[in-house]
């Protein structure tokens, strides 16, 4: 005989505002099966809490109803809260209350009614529950890092420090990330590359990780504790083992015109090359796109020059298997460039650069050795003007949001110039300056008052080119809102920072939720800002949201923490919600037939064929289906597709489905 | 099919020749625009800075009356009336409370969901895919395409792909042999109506557009809006003031171009009505090659 309890909470005035809750409690109370009804102002509260625990002693309770908020809320505080008095954790239901009535409702005897029907249907439910026991899995203790800049490098070494096994796959030649082109990092100034590349280094010589660049995600499968990934190592066409990275190749190589991505396209690299002289590894890839061997079948100057013989043509991709516990996508941003922007020329005009290949200007290991020289002729620049919010905050071009790093690195560009050419002018035009951080209004300030940069409160129309120089068209919204131009040798565009190209492709072979713009979605935006929605898989970075390097590190290293939580025990739990094949007493075993349809429609591979073999003879009786519950996500499909209902969900039965209707079909009072 | 035709002021008075070209070209093509009966100011420049409502009905009156006549599409060469009508059409099919205001107003009941087309769209939809056999002439010319603001924007009403940076008018120039150039200041102010109140104003803005054509190499202007064609033509007196130079580049409206090349005379396309001698252009004409 069931022994129920229904508990209404107020959710302070969230629920009880528009919902009748005491009215709610005392219908409650006369449903058949129901022995103790009430309501609180905090459920979830210690007190609240409590009284439910002394309210399952008390009355004997077999099963719990709370009426409050969305499951995904307190689901498990309330299950737990049912463990405590000593009922098994399943047999507590929840009635959404508030994001499906209180919420969405206004005040009413119909909104009331709506929750009374809600809570009746429960209550059906949870007359139907059995005790159901969490899946316990066993957890592979090594991590997958996608994506090789800093985000990626921090979370893995933070991984490996912690004693564990890290992964690293990286798509381009060399890790470093966009962080390996910054010049000096605001607000203090300090040299990208000289914090950076020694966090690269021990990335590669850290015993507890493994690196593969020129590497990308194939596909993934399986689940938190167990992914299962294949990796496609592209053919760099040097063997790493034999290569010593002397550089002859490069030296040799007559393909030289080929625009450098590392140096944003402002000097060229061969087709044979290591991005940059502090790369890890250390060593070449050969660009087959441009290779003189690879278009034309001639040249082979590196394989004849190499000194120890690593350069090989015939290298084909390669797709390696392997197995992770976690994974942490840090796969980063990409920013528009110049030609997206037809009012400031299409890209066409080569003095309008954007913010990374200012960086590259700016950098001592850059093409110009670090002296800000124009593009097109080589000449110092007397007057720069920086536009900030170059597409960002800008509806019209698709991309609504701040882009969150361009107030600083703009007020940073203009000082790097100022402090290199103290007589130069540089303006910025922009439209609010956000510089929340610690020492960043400072910052700015410092750019402002002490370097003399003018700053203007305003867009800029448009930008052409006249006798040589950039004329910038814009407006200053403050001092009687004058339209000015300025005769600029050079502009610099604090262009969007935008998600990666692939970043959807990728996302999607994750299995996570990503927004409109691509950048990958966290679990809950204030509670949950590292996980994804997808158990397992952590985000560090900006592939989440345009970030600097402070809050992408800070973010990495919670990623890290998140990946070591679940590597601290050797198994883990999961939800027992996972569909099952019922089986009886021999001779009938089960009422599947073994037509295997659920295996076809199975999304995550959980359902195998079972052949169930005579136990003396070994002669097969039958063929049934069974379920993997490590794999299963209890997403039902199984279920709607078996024909003699041989399959059930737990948790969520037909049985258990049905009575729901009927509950809520039939008005009992 | 029944195109209607909505020619506004200017193209019965200060444009005559660029309803007078637009015809012709339509004609040649087997495209005979219907005018429409009893059509009224659009409002253009006046209206909508007095009084919101009289700047949607005004419009909204001949979108109604259009479709009382049985329309389906209306062609609006003028730029102006162009953006006043598609304005008006935004507003009624997007706020039923505006639809049924403006309907009582009219004492007319109307969708207001009639397809309206800017030159470049009829001429992108009816002329465009038939040019090839109708054209018969080369123009040896360089020419900037220049789009003024009304063609372009809001967002919201306009059918051009890049807002900023155009192509439409130089897609349907494409077939005359004329060199479409590439400049900077194909959607810059001209100064629109201030060409009466502040006339100074005018020679300065459209004045840049003149150096800007000839400094990008463009021989001729082409432009699809009256207003447009006023400033850069009319107007170049104050506009040689103004910059201290003598720039005759001729302006022509894109429908003149067109029918060039497909060999209407130029006095039936209003060459001659310009204040900016077109000599050069009608002489740059060279028979294409059979």
């Amino acid at each position: 005989m069931a022994r129920i309890g229904v508990f209404i909470c107020h959710c302070g005035e969230n629920i009880s505002a528009t919902v009748n809750v005491t009215q709610v409690a005392e219908a409650a109370s006369k449903l058949p099966g129901v022995t103790y009804a009430t309501d609180y102002k905090y459920m979830c509260s210690d007190p609240g809490q409590t009284m439910i625990i002394e309210a399952i002693k008390e009355h004997k309770l077999t099963g719990i109803v709370v009426g409050s908020c969305s499951p995904r809320m307190h689901e498990a505080t309330f299950r737990k809260v049912a463990e405590k008095a000593g009922i098994n954790s399943y047999l507590c239901e929840i009635a959404n209350l508030r994001e499906q009535v209180s919420w969405v409702h206004p005040k009413s005897d119909a909104t009331t009614q709506k929750a009374i029907d809600i809570v009746r249907t429960l209550v059906q439910k949870v007359k139907q529950d059995s005790p159901l026991y969490p899946i316990k899995v066993p957890v592979t203790k090594t991590a997958l890092i996608i994506g090789g800049g800093i985000a990626g490098i921090q979370a893995a070494l933070d991984i490996a420090n912690a004693g564990h096994q890290v992964i690293i796959i990286e798509k381009s030649p060399s890790i470093g990330g966009h962080m390996s082109q910054l010049s000096e990092t605001f607000p203090t100034l300090d040299c990208s590359q000289c914090i950076l590349t020694p966090r690269m280094v021990e990335v590669a010589q850290h015993p507890n990780i493994t690196l593969h660049t020129f590497a990308e995600v194939e596909s993934i499968s399986g689940f938190v504790g167990n992914f299962d990934v294949n990796i496609k190592l592209k053919a760099r066409s040097v063997d790493l083992s034999k290569c010593t990275g002397c550089g002859t190749c490069w030296q040799k190589c007559p393909s030289k015109k080929i625009p450098d991505e590392f140096n944003e396209g402002l000097s060229d690299r061969t087709a044979i090359y290591t991005p940059f002289p502090q790369a890890v590894p250390n060593k070449p890839v050969i660009d087959r796109a441009n290779c003189i061997w690879f278009l034309k079948g001639k040249c082979g100057l590196c394989k004849k020059n190499c000194p120890t013989g690593a350069i090989d043509y015939e290298m084909q991709d390669e797709i390696i298997n392997i197995k992770v516990g976690a994974i942490v996508t840090a796969t980063g941003f990409d920013i528009k460039h110049t030609d997206f922007f037809p009012e400031y020329g299409y890209g066409q005009y080569r003095n309008v650069i954007d913010g990374l290949q200012f960086e590259r200007l700016a950098s001592a290991s850059g093409p110009t050795g670090g002296e800000i020289r124009r593009p097109s002729d080589g000449k110092i620049p007397e007057k720069i003007v920086f536009i900030a919010c170059a597409g960002s905050r800008d509806k019209a071009k698709g991309i609504e949001y701040c882009s969150k790093i361009c107030c600083m690195y703009t007020a940073k560009h203009a000082m790097l110039y100022k402090h290199k050419k103290p007589e130069g002018k540089a303006y910025v035009f922009y439209m609010d300056i956000r510089a929340a951080g610690k020492n960043y209004d400072e910052f700015v300030r410092r750019a402002i008052e002490k370097d003399e940069v003018l700053y203007i409160r305003g867009r800029v129309s448009r930008i052409y080119e006249k006798n040589d120089k950039l004329i910038v068209k814009g407006i200053d919204t403050l001092l009687n809102a004058q339209p000015i131009e300025i005769e600029a040798d050079m502009v610099v565009l604090a262009t969007a920072v935008v998600a990666n190209k692939d970043a959807e492709l990728l996302a999607q072979k994750m299995h996570i939720s990503y927004d409109k713009h691509h950048f990958f979605s966290e679990a809950h935006p204030k509670l949950r800002p590292v996980e994804t929605n997808t158990a397992g898989i952590m985000l560090a970075g900006a592939c989440q949201t345009a970030k600097d390097i402070p809050d992408t590190v800070s973010q990495a290293s919670a990623a890290a923490s998140k990946v070591l939580g679940l590597f601290s025990s050797d198994e883990m739990t999961r939800e027992p919600i996972v569909a099952v094949v019922n089986r009886m007493a021999p001779p009938q075993f089960t009422t599947c037939t073994g037509c295997l349809l659920c295996m076809e429609v199975c999304p995550y591979n959980a359902i195998e064929r079972e052949e169930i073999r005579d136990r003396r003879t070994g002669d097969l009786i039958k063929v049934a289906a069974k379920v993997n519950a490590g794999l299963c996500q209890g997403c039902g499909t199984c279920v709607a597709f078996c024909r003699n209902k041989s399959i059930d969900l737990q948790g969520f039965s037909n049985q258990q489905m049905l009575s729901e209707v009927i509950a809520l079909l039939n008005q009992p009072f | 099919m029944k195109i209607g035709y909505y020619p506004g002021c200017s193209l019965e008075s200060s444009s005559k020749e660029y309803s007078k070209s637009l015809l012709a070209v339509a004609e040649k093509c087997g495209i005979i625009p219907e005018e429409i009966k009893g059509w009224s100011c659009c409002g253009a420049s006046a209206a909508h800075n007095l009084n919101h409502d009289l700047a949607i009905v005004l419009p909204a009156r001949t979108l109604a009356i259009a479709e009382e006549q049985g329309f389906t599409e209306i062609l609006v060469p003028c730029a102006a009336c162009y953006r006043r009508l598609a304005a008006a059409q935004y507003e009624v099919t997007t706020n039923e409370e505006t639809h049924k205001k403006v309907e009582s107003y009219l004492e007319l009941k109307f969708s207001g969901k009639i397809k309206i087309l800017s030159v470049i769209e009829f001429l992108q939809k009816y002329i465009s895919p038939v040019a090839d056999q109708y054209i018969v002439n080369n123009l040896n010319q360089k020419i900037a395409c220049y789009y003024g603001c009304l063609l372009a924007r809001p967002k919201e009403t306009s059918t051009l792909k890049r807002t900023e940076d155009p192509l439409e008018m130089e897609s349907v120039l494409e077939k005359t042999g004329a060199k479409l150039i590439n400049w900077a200041f194909k959607t810059e102010c001209c100064g629109a109506s201030l060409s009466v109140s502040s006339t100074a104003i005018v020679a300065k803005l459209s004045g840049k557009i003149i150096e800007n054509a000839v400094a990008s190499g463009a021989e001729s202007i082409v432009v699809a809006c009256p207003m447009c064609h006023m400033n850069l033509d009319m107007r170049r007196p104050e506009i040689k003031k103004q910059i201290k130079k003598d720039l005759d580049i001729p302006v022509l409206f894109i429908t003149q171009v067109l029918g060039l090349s497909m060999g209407i005379p130029a006095d039936k396309l209003g060459l001659n009505n310009h204040f900016v001698s077109t000599k050069k252009v009608i002489s740059s004409i060279v028979k294409k090659e059979a």
